[in-house]
């Protein structure tokens, strides 16, 4: 919200600056967000009377002029603005005035002779004052202006537009009054309320309203004023509080309604009485009713949406915007005030569905005074009356049902305890009074407490803790000391057979990779193509195309991230995400660390691009592949095993993709990008990756020891020959499926397939380590070994021994 | 001088004379072979008296003794020659870069979320972990922000099509609170934990980004105070910047989930930034609703709660002036935190 601080201070005026007010409303909690002067610094401007004005001998576009300043000799100003004529009362700069720079220098007049006639001063637009960008003439103060006063005065330009970022809670600041109740609740400097008249009834012009919906409206007020005259101008000293406070001057009328509204927080509608059909009813909406608003927007109503409604239909959307067909005009000759109290609940939402919010529902939906209809319908009238005259009709007001105001009780023990301040109860009291909250104190249950009843305009105070919010803010945040807590000094630590998402990181940056972070929604044509999603859980408002869905899988961000560095000359990328994946699924149910029917699994996934090592003079360059990320893996998951099974995957080369499974179940995927993609992407060479559930690699369980055979192992190499389509890792399953007991590890150290091998055939060596933990093994006992699988592999593979 | 100490003399010389080893046995055999002067006299002593005898043969002895002495210098000076020449033929140049891979970096705010897991694991903070694509209720109604509030226009909220058992659409939690009310539904108190995480909001400028991190605190205990919040909360700032010279301020403020509320706005006292005050974090007392909704009686249990940005301390910490460096994934600028 914002106000001006002439307008404030006209109602409260404590002895702080600017600066000062400002700070106490931040330290406060009405957060000021910016205050910024109404006019820049200048000096020595006063209201001049022009006195005369000639042609200028040498120029065509110059006007030679005297000028009253207010000073006993008229001075002599030669002027270029078009608009200039006698009897005009404008700014003058006199010589040693001090005007505003364009460069935001100050700038000083001096005596000048402009085509050799002397000029003694300047006659100012408002842009040269920078009061506005208008530089179409000299600003015109108006016949009233008193000649020789400095401008600033005249125009009150000493303020300041003071915009104030009010929460939700703090409804009754959203009006002068309300800023300055609470400014008068700090500071103790005396609050003089707008004087509120009760203007007495000309005639008896009534018009018929009543409330159907009386869990809507608790509250109804109206009067008639006839014969008005619409167009009378707006004053100025109104113009400028408005603007000031960033309302724009419409009409007399409107500028009345929303004046009240800001001066006392009074929501206002004015309609033309002649154009209402009927007697007007606040009643709910039927579904199929329309509505034109004042905005020129149409809406459709329903049984959800409160509306004014005379004999035509809705002819307005209660508490948020009148309707276009009964609004005030210029022409408009007859009209109807109307102040009503809303209920939140019946307003709050409702413009939002809309699409818009007005003044009016804003603070409709936070709570509006309820106890200054009548008040506000008064003001209104006696600014109508000064305005655009008129005669008012008595002032109706109905009041059906007002929100309860039910005494809160907080106890000065709990206060204490919850600020963690010992406040005294004698403090608390003082802080009460000030904010304008009657209160009682009592000692039931023995505990010493204040009962507070809430006024109207608070909406806020219902629990305890709402009042002591109320004692904290007021006796001052600042003033709490920062504690050191006392606590139970309770070890904690992380379960040695689990490890954390950051020992993953670590590894995975040791291992060369570059962390990076994701968007969780990407594009829905990744989830097609790379996550082989067609159904990928969408946004239902997304902030762009392609952030429009969540992803299922992270490898889609990583190969752009590859593409987004080689874009910019970066030949070797190697990243990594850990976050999670969003997947549609069934089987998970509600539970309290899960959302029924959504999967987000946490995932580790890592990606490279370019030569396997930075590019050196010690090693041989060559291009990352399948195995190096295959051993990064490994190295990750270690000391779990993980197992590979070829098979396809959509964002995966066929023939180089791998399920990678723990203790036989899956846990992701290994593989090169498939072609298409890399195409796709824009990338020169392949990109390897894999992504795995973090979950299962973070649990290793905790080792147990045995002790190490004191016996010597024998080692004995084993080379078979078998069709070249084998996997290896079924060679290696054969073996170890009827193992002898004192095999105790088997590592495929050779593979070879070549010319010298018969066509289709490739040959695999095997070194095979063997050991008993009770005695030396004999040639016999290895031979023995080493013939179970081989006869096994035989039986199996067909593979024959190669010599 | 005797013909023996003639002899010791040239064998002396001839031994330091010898070049390698070969030389060496050769002068060797000169001397101590079986054909060699030493030898030779030796062999002669049978000759003489027997009195002579005697004192020729120790002397011959000790001179024997002398050059097999010198012998073993000699030949180990030679060894250690060829040692230092091999040793020298195989000298590297090592200035030359290292071989072998290189190493990546953690993400800058990851970093900044595993300093403040250690800074508040160092009194006693557990950590929590939540989903993000959340229920209504966990992420406004238990956090005492019912439908229609005002409050919930604060912020804008990403929702999917899928929609929870009430038939209300999920979303994508607006803040990391509801971590809290599950954590806390799951404990007994008192209660210690952050939850730090990711985050939504239908936003994105060059200081809002749609998605973005954010750290949340809670403390329920049977006294933990507003006082206690600016405690530890002063004391974080100062760990996490490593520095005392920094001014904290807590201004009220509204939050549904919390009562009395608050804004924590700091400023360093050196640096570009001296002087501004920068929000940092949204905090306050736990109001009763939230409480009861952890499944805990307000009336017994009180505490604490806040939610920082880890982008705002990140980019505080570490001088980075743009949100969206965070998301691009540019290796250059990420890199700088390796």
């Amino acid at each position: 919200m914002q106000i001006p601080e002439s307008w404030l201070r006209t109602l409260v005026n404590p002895s702080l600056t600017t600066e000062e007010l400002s700070h106490l409303l931040t330290m406060s909690g009405l957060e000021v967000e910016e205050c910024v002067p109404v006019a820049p610094p200048f000096s020595g401007i006063v209201v001049g009377e022009v006195l005369s004005v000639e042609k200028h001998p040498n120029a065509d576009k110059l006007s030679l002029c005297r000028v009253n300043s207010g000073a006993s000799e008229p001075l002599q100003i030669v002027c270029g603005a078009p608009n200039v004529r006698v009897g005009m009362k404008v700014p003058l700069a006199t010589v040693g005035a001090q005007l505003p720079g364009e460069d935001g220098k100050p700038f000083e007049i001096k005596v000048a002779r402009m085509r050799g006639v002397e000029s003694r001063g300047m006659l100012c637009s408002a842009r040269e004052l920078g009061l506005s960008q208008d530089h179409s003439g000299l600003l015109d103060l108006g016949a009233a202006a008193t000649v020789g006063e400095d401008v600033r005065r005249t125009l009150a330009l000493d303020d300041h537009r003071i915009t104030i970022k009010l929460t939700p809670n703090k409804a009754d600041c959203l009006s002068v009054l309300g800023v300055a109740r609470e400014v008068a609740a700090l500071t103790g400097a005396r609050l003089t309320p707008p004087w509120i008249p009760t203007i007495p009834a000309q005639n008896e012009a009534r018009h018929p309203f009543g409330i159907s919906a009386v869990e809507g409206c608790g509250r109804f007020t109206g009067r008639v004023i006839r014969n008005v005259d619409a167009k009378a101008p707006t004053p100025e000293w109104m113009k400028q509080r408005l603007e000031r406070a960033g309302q724009r001057s419409i009409s007399a009328l409107v500028d009345i309604t929303n004046y009240v509204m800001l001066e006392m927080g009074r929501p206002l509608h004015v309609y033309d009485l002649d154009k209402l059909s009927g007697a007007i009813d606040v009643r709910w909406g039927v579904k199929g009713e329309k509505l034109k608003l004042l905005n020129e927007q149409t809406v459709d109503v329903d049984g959800s949406v409160l509306c004014i409604a005379d004999a035509s239909g809705p002819i307005g959307l209660a508490g948020i915007m009148g309707g276009d067909s009964t609004k005030a005009e210029l022409d408009t000759r007859n009209i109807f005030l109307e102040a009503a109290f809303f209920f939140p609940e019946a307003i709050a939402g409702r413009a939002r569905r809309y699409n818009f919010s007005s003044d009016a529902s804003h603070r409709f939906e936070r709570g509006v005074d309820f106890d200054n209809n009548v008040a506000g319908i008064e003001r209104a009238t006696e600014l109508v009356l000064e305005l655009c005259g008129g005669e008012p009709g008595p002032c109706v007001d109905r009041v059906e049902r007002l929100p309860a105001r039910a005494p809160v009780r907080m106890r000065v023990a709990r206060a204490q305890k919850v600020i963690g301040v010992p406040i005294r109860a004698e403090e608390m009291a003082e802080i009460f009074t000030r904010l304008g909250l009657a209160f009682a104190r009592d000692t039931e249950g023995g505990d010493e407490a204040f009962v507070v009843t809430p006024p109207s305009f608070r909406f806020d105070l219902q629990i305890e803790e709402d009042l002591i919010e109320e004692v904290a803010r007021v006796y001052g945040f600042e003033r709490i000391p920062a504690n050191p807590p006392r606590a139970v000094a309770a070890m904690r630590t992380q379960p040695e057979s689990q490890r954390s998402l950051h020992e993953l990181r670590a590894l995975l940056a040791a291992a060369d990779y570059q962390e990076v972070v994701n968007f969780s929604f990407v594009d829905a044509d990744w989830e097609a193509e790379l996550g082989g999603n067609a159904n990928p859980i969408r946004l239902l408002n997304p902030i762009a195309s392609h952030q429009s869905v969540m992803r299922s899988t992270l490898i889609g961000g990583l190969v752009d991230n590859i593409r987004y560095n080689v874009a910019r000359k970066q030949s070797r990328v190697r990243v990594f995400e850990i976050g999670r994946a969003y997947l549609r699924d069934a089987a998970v149910a509600e539970g309290e660390l899960a959302v029924a029917g959504i999967r987000q699994p946490m995932r580790v996934a890592c990606a490279a691009f370019g030569p396997a090592l930075e590019e050196q003079w010690g090693a041989a360059t060559r291009g990352v592949d399948f195995y190096d990320l295959k051993a990064d893996l490994e190295a990750l998951v270690a000391p779990l095993q993980a197992r590979f099974e070829a098979a396809p995957h959509p964002a995966l080369h066929p023939g180089r993709a791998a399920r990678v499974l723990l203790d036989g179940q899956e846990v992701g995927w290994i593989g090169e990008l498939h072609p298409k993609w890399q195409a796709r992407f824009e990338l020169p060479q392949p990109v390897v990756l894999f992504e795995l559930d973090a979950a299962p690699l973070q649990s290793l369980g905790v080792p147990r020891a045995a002790h190490p055979s004191r016996f010597p192992p024998v080692i004995r190499d084993l080379a078979v020959l078998v069709d070249s389509g084998l996997p290896a890792q079924a060679l290696i399953d054969a073996i170890f499926a009827e193992k002898h007991p004192i095999v105790q590890g088997v590592r495929l150290f050779d593979v070879y397939q070549g010319k010298s091998l018969p066509e289709g055939k490739k040959s695999l060596a095997f070194r095979i380590v063997m050991q008993d933990t009770e005695k030396t093994l004999t040639d016999a006992d290895a031979d023995a070994a080493i013939a179970r699988a081989v006869e096994s592999l035989q039986r199996r593979f067909d593979a024959s021994l190669r010599s | 001088m005797t013909n023996l100490d003639q002899i010791v003399a040239r064998a002396l010389a001839d031994l330091a004379a010898a070049a390698d080893p070969a030389a060496l046995e050769n002068a060797k055999a000169g001397y101590l072979g079986k054909s060699g002067e030493l030898t030779a006299l030796l062999k002669s002593l049978g000759a003489l008296a027997p009195e002579e005898r005697k004192s020729a043969g120790a002397a011959i002895n000790a001179a024997k003794g002398r050059l097999e002495a010198a012998l073993d210098a000699r030949r180990a000076e030679l060894a250690d020659a060829r040692l230092s020449a091999r040793l020298a033929g195989e000298a590297l140049d090592v200035t030359l870069p290292a071989r072998g891979r290189g190493r990546g970096g953690i993400h800058p705010v990851i970093r900044t979320w595993q300093r403040i897991e250690a800074i508040f694991g160092s009194i006693g903070f557990d950590v929590a972990d939540g989903p993000e694509i959340e229920t209504d209720w966990y992420n406004f109604t238990a956090l005492n922000n019912p439908e229609n509030h005002p409050a919930r226009s604060m912020q804008d909220t990403f929702y999917i099509e899928d929609k929870d058992a009430t038939g209300l659409p999920l979303l994508l939690r607006t803040h990391t609170s509801p971590m809290q009310v599950r954590y806390a539904r799951q404990h007994k108190p008192p209660i210690k934990v952050i939850a730090p995480g990711r985050t939504y909001r239908v936003d994105s400028d060059a200081t809002h980004s749609p998605m973005f991190h954010q750290v949340e605190g809670l403390w329920i205990a049977e006294d933990i105070s507003f006082a206690d919040l600016k405690g530890v909360y002063v004391d974080f700032l100062r760990r996490f910047f490593e520095t005392e010279d920094l001014q904290v301020r807590f201004r009220p403020s509204f939050f549904p989930f919390t009562e009395p509320s608050a804004e924590i706005d700091m400023q360093f006292g050196d640096g570009p930034l001296k002087g501004r005050w920068l929000e940092i974090s949204g905090s306050g007392q736990v109001h009763p609703t939230v409480v009861r909704n952890f499944g805990l009686d307000p009336e017994r249990y009180i505490g604490f709660a806040f939610g920082s940005g880890l982008e705002r301390l990140t980019m505080l910490r570490y001088g980075i002036d743009d949100l969206r460096l965070f998301f691009d994934g540019d290796l250059r600028f990420l890199k700088q935190f390796s």
